[in-house]
């Protein structure tokens, strides 16, 4: 250090210690600048016996702000691992509360996976937010001993065609484009949803899978006294300072001051390098246990660490490797620097540990260590700044019942159902080019169009164990290269079923990540989720999450998954108005061989295409009632889960038998959709009917082709196993109806034709999908 | 056989490529960057991704790290290099090609299933081809428009140094068309696209066929294998 430096770094104000803070109770304290409420503060006092020191302060206040402590939901979270039966945990090396859930997939692999929210970053600063968001995804994994193999995106913008739209969405995907494909982890699917809902809180959440063996787990613990704290990584610098505590605990007004300064800025290659010295690490055996660094930064990693493990923890700041030497104490406590991580290591591997940090080019420094005292105590410049019980700051936040209330406006909103919105029969000349051109209004409408722009910025080739990516039904990536076996993963949330019915939208979110898993011939075996709704101070969004959680949590046990973790995100709202309630829900699937894998679409010409399910009039909350009658309201679909556990044993049962070519779940913009997607999908034709379907189920043309009715898949089967097929459903009983064959052609041209309502060559299917993301963000690159 | 594939901090494929070398028949052996050792390998692979995080320049670090010293020595003596990607923007900046690579023409990274055409199948990665044969493998990078200056671009196609062509679309604004080059003496080729992730029936490119089919990759690292044989 020089000697400029080393006079810059002397604090200019005398240190409060603990000394000082129980000398001078009176002095006050900006505790609600940083977040706390008056009785928050009130309580944090009455657990020290004095007040906190400004260090003290800062901690409590970024560990108990709603990001990091769960206050307005832990209540309900814990339906989560209350409603599980021995049959849904038996695969469960490790559930919630940890840094992510692991699952036991066999043959000695373990897997875990986990979806988190950076949605305020993102909207401040949308390139760094979400590159951030990525990396702090990733990080969690590593941190439970695992190797990140994929990871997946679940965005929502505001509406395509404003002009701010194009600002977050280049950002935002050129952000997780660079940090992600910098990485070297394949992106293998995700979502882009467009409504002006999310226009001033669009919503970037990021999932990552890791891969591990079984005996490679590792814990958050800090355990074992005298085992040293090594903080490692990049160094601290002044990046997302509050960041957690003030973005996440406080909702945007355009009036206030610029928060600029809090959102983190990110290195994809020091997490790079970091990764490969965390996996080098973890197989010499030299850590006791592990933890990230994200949210509250030092403060979050030392009161976890200590809290998680058998005793205390005593580090000194002055340790702390710093970018910028005029950090105060505070300062580094809540940073938000990325691409750290801490350590737990025995003393006797230190020197085996810095030989890895050193071989990789990663700095590392000992803070101090695990003490038996059960007490956190930080120095600094050779005084005590922290002396608290790590619990109290990491676990015993505050609890709030926060007041629930049915929505005032729900009742007239479900009473306004699409069922009365004009549908066409295809009966007459008219009818029939109406239907068209409300097919084709919904393959060009943003949340339905061709995703390329988004995904052709990303690699899912790095790794060489991409089995399937966009646009099939959900990714899936090869875990052990001699077996085969391997792991599927599909998102899915649909806030406008979730307005309509917060319970049963977030059941249909898990019943179609559900279904995407299963389509591709895997078998669904886990669930980690990410609540994002609006401020929970609000009664309304409050009772909204209220009935998600339920949903969700009953019929994960219904379905016999369970959650083994995820996020909440509250606070998603601009001005008064809260987003959609928007619970993404991700589904990880188990397949013995990707060899046996499904796409989405069929290659092959002459094949025969079924639909599994039945079709109701279902139109409420759809893509078809939304975008050609701008009309939300009525009821979601209803969701049958004994009839999604029968459909996706079907699916798993023909893929294991290798007697369906393709499959394809039914959706945002029901059968159309789907038969528009399997044509897109390798650009062969399809000759349909719909009779089978108007007649058995008792519907027009309309309902045949839009609606979003559950527990439904299209599946192509190659001739010579038609008679294999309609046994296996027949012994299921599950309906199936042949609807068609593959490979209608019109001259040169593959088409669709949906026959006596209407044919589209592939040429007008492809143009209409894929305008309407470069129309409104620049030209695809590749196409 | 031995064919090593070197890692620099920041490489993304290093395995991928390692996969590659040995479905082709090949031992793969790990190199590390800080190293002045090839240890007895008989063909090089610079793999692709973003060594010290493209930082300067892609690839502008790596070519002065302590292993591009026994590189170097090793190509001028003729040994078989290949550099994919971020190691081809390795071998330009180490002035074992040719020319400079600079952002796509269109700011973005971009990822396909790209098409190319093989213009030089005298050189030790491509011997298995035919002249003007037409393959597909992916392309994935931020960084992948080739340039040079006229007279270097005049010396490049008069010489045939021009190993692959891009077909169909240009992906990246590359001078010529051009996605990979050679030297005189054909013994190292570079290119953007990534062979090594065509070399996997199910985990390749898409072809007419099925779905990542696509084994193209695999005949540049058999190539490799006969060059060293007929050396």
């Amino acid at each position: 250090m020089t000697a400029d430096a080393a006079a810059i770094a002397v604090p200019t104000v005398p240190l409060d210690t603990v000394a000082s803070a129980a000398a001078t109770p009176e002095r006050e304290q900006p505790y609600e600048a940083l977040g706390l409420k008056g009785d928050e503060y009130a309580q944090i006092r009455e657990i020290l016996g004095r007040r906190p020191t400004s260090a003290e302060l800062a901690m409590y206040s970024v560990m108990w702000s709603e990001h990091c402590s769960y206050k307005s939901s832990k209540n309900y979270l814990r339906q989560f691992g209350q409603k599980v039966t021995p049959e849904m945990t038996k695969h469960l090396m490790v559930g919630m509360g940890q840094n992510a859930g692991v699952v036991d997939i066999g043959e000695g692999w373990a897997v875990t996976f986990k979806v988190e929210s950076h949605n305020h970053p993102s909207f401040i600063e949308p390139f760094q937010g979400a590159a951030t968001g990525v990396g702090g995804i990733v990080r969690d994994i590593i941190s439970m001993g695992a190797r990140p193999v994929a990871v997946m995106d679940q965005l929502r913008f505001g509406r395509v065609d404003d002009p701010d739209t194009a600002r977050v969405v280049h950002g935002v995907v050129g952000g997780i484009s660079f940090y992600g494909n910098c990485l070297g982890l394949p992106n293998i699917g995700g979502e882009t949803v467009f409504d002006a809902v999310y226009q001033g809180n669009p919503l970037v959440n990021a999932l990552a899978v890791g891969v591990l063996r079984h005996d490679d787990l590792h814990l958050a613990n800090a355990t074992g006294v005298g085992n040293l704290v090594v903080l490692f990584g990049a160094r601290t610098g002044g990046d997302g300072i509050g960041g957690a505590s003030i973005l996440a605990s406080d909702s945007f007004s355009s009036g206030g001051p610029t928060k600029r300064p809090a959102v983190q800025v990110g290195d994809p290659f020091a997490e790079k390098v970091l990764i490969e010295c965390c996996l080098e690490l973890f197989q010499d055996h030299l850590v006791e246990g592990i933890q990230d660094l994200g949210a509250a930064g030092i403060s979050c990693a030392t009161s976890e660490l200590a809290s998680n493990g058998d005793g205390g923890m005593a580090i000194s700041l002055d340790n702390v490797l710093l970018r910028d030497p005029t950090l105060t104490a505070e300062e580094i406590l809540m940073s938000e620097s990325q691409e750290r991580m801490m350590a737990v290591v025995h003393p006797d591997r230190l020197d085996g540990f810095l030989a890895v940090t050193a071989k990789w080019d990663v700095e590392a420094s000992v803070l101090g260590e695990v003490t038996g005292d059960s007490r956190l105590v930080i120095d600094w410049h050779g005084e005590r700044i922290v002396d608290v019980d790590p619990r109290t700051v990491a676990v015993d936040s505050p609890v709030y019942d926060r007041p629930v209330a049915y929505p005032v406006w729900l009742d007239a909103l479900r009473a306004d159902s699409a069922a009365s919105l004009p549908r066409s029969d295809a009966s007459t000349e008219a009818d029939r080019s109406e239907l068209r051109e409300q097919f084709l209004a919904l393959l060009g409408s943003p949340n339905l169009a061709d995703k390329s722009w988004v995904t052709n910025q990303y690699d899912y080739y790095v790794g060489g164990n991409t089995a399937l990516s966009f646009p099939d039904d959900a990714g899936m990536i090869r875990v052990d290269e001699g077996s085969g076996l391997g792991v599927a993963v599909a998102t899915d949330a649909n806030g406008r079923f979730c307005l309509l019915d917060p319970a049963q939208g977030a059941k249909l979110a898990l019943a179609e990540a559900y279904r995407n898993v299963a389509a591709t011939g895997a078998v669904p075996m886990a669930v980690t989720d990410c609540l994002n709704f609006g401020s929970p101070e609000n009664p309304e969004v409050m009772w909204q999450f209220s009935q998600a959680v339920e949903g969700l949590s009953d019929a994960c046990l219904e379905l016999g998954i369970p959650v083994t973790g995820g996020n909440v995100s509250f606070y998603n709202q601009t001005g008064s108005t809260p987003i959609f309630p928007t619970p993404v829900v991700g589904v990880l699937g188990v397949i013995d061989d990707v060899a046996r894998r499904v796409p989405s679409g069929w290659q092959d010409a002459g094949e025969n295409l079924y639909l599994l399910g039945t079709t109701a009039l279902e139109l409420d909350g759809s893509a078809w009632a939304g975008t050609i009658h701008g009309h939300l309201g009525g009821l979601p679909p209803r969701v049958d889960l004994g009839r999604e556990k029968a459909l996706a044993d079907l699916l798993h049962n023909a893929a294991v038998e290798g007697i369906i070519t393709s499959a394809h779940d039914l959706s945002d913009g029901g059968l159309a959709q789907t038969l528009a997607e399997g044509v897109l999908r390798f650009g062969v034709g399809a000759r349909v009917w719909l009779d089978g379907i108007v007649e058995r189920d008792e519907v027009d043309a309309t309902t045949a082709l839009f609606s979003e009715s559950t527990g439904r898949a299209l599946v192509s089967v190659a001739r010579e196993d038609d008679v294999k097929f309609r046994g296996l459903c027949d012994g299921r009983n599950y309906p199936v109806l042949r609807i068609g064959v593959t490979d209608a052609v019109v001259g040169e041209q593959p088409v669709l034709e949906v026959q006596d309502v209407f044919t589209v060559g592939l040429e007008e299917l492809r143009a209409t999908s894929r305008a309407t993301l470069a129309e409104h963000f620049g030209a695809v690159v590749g196409q | 056989m031995r064919i090593g594939v070197i890692t620099f901090p920041g490489s993304l494929d290093d395995r991928d490529a390692q996969r590659a070398v040995r479905r082709a028949g090949a031992e793969a052996v790990a190199l590390w960057h800080a190293d002045h050792d090839l240890r007895g390998v008989d063909a090089l692979v610079l793999p692709g991704g973003f060594s010290y995080g493209d930082y300067l320049r892609a690839g502008a670090i790596a070519a002065m790290a302590p292993i591009m010293t026994e590189v170097v020595q090793a190509a001028d003596s003729g040994m078989p290099v290949l550099g994919i990607c971020n190691g081809f923007q390795v071998l330009v900046e180490a002035h074992l090609l040719p020319g400079g690579l600079i952002r796509n023409d269109h700011g973005s990274f971009i990822r396909r299933d790209q098409h190319i055409v093989v213009e030089n199948v005298d050189t030790a990665w491509t011997n298995g081809f035919v002249t003007g044969q037409e393959i597909v493998i992916p392309i994935k990078n931020a960084d992948g428009g080739f340039i040079a200056d006229e007279e270097t671009l005049k010396r490049i196609e008069g010489e045939g140094l021009v190993a692959f062509r891009y077909a169909g679309l240009n992906p990246n604004g590359s001078f010529h068309d051009i996605a990979g080059l050679t030297n005189e003496r054909g013994n190292i080729v570079g290119l953007m696209p990534h062979p090594e992730h065509a070399t996997e029936p199910g985990f390749g490119p898409d072809t007419d066929e099925r779905m990542r089919s696509g084994v193209d990759g695999l005949v540049f690292f058999e190539s490799a294998l006969r060059a060293v044989l007929a050396a």
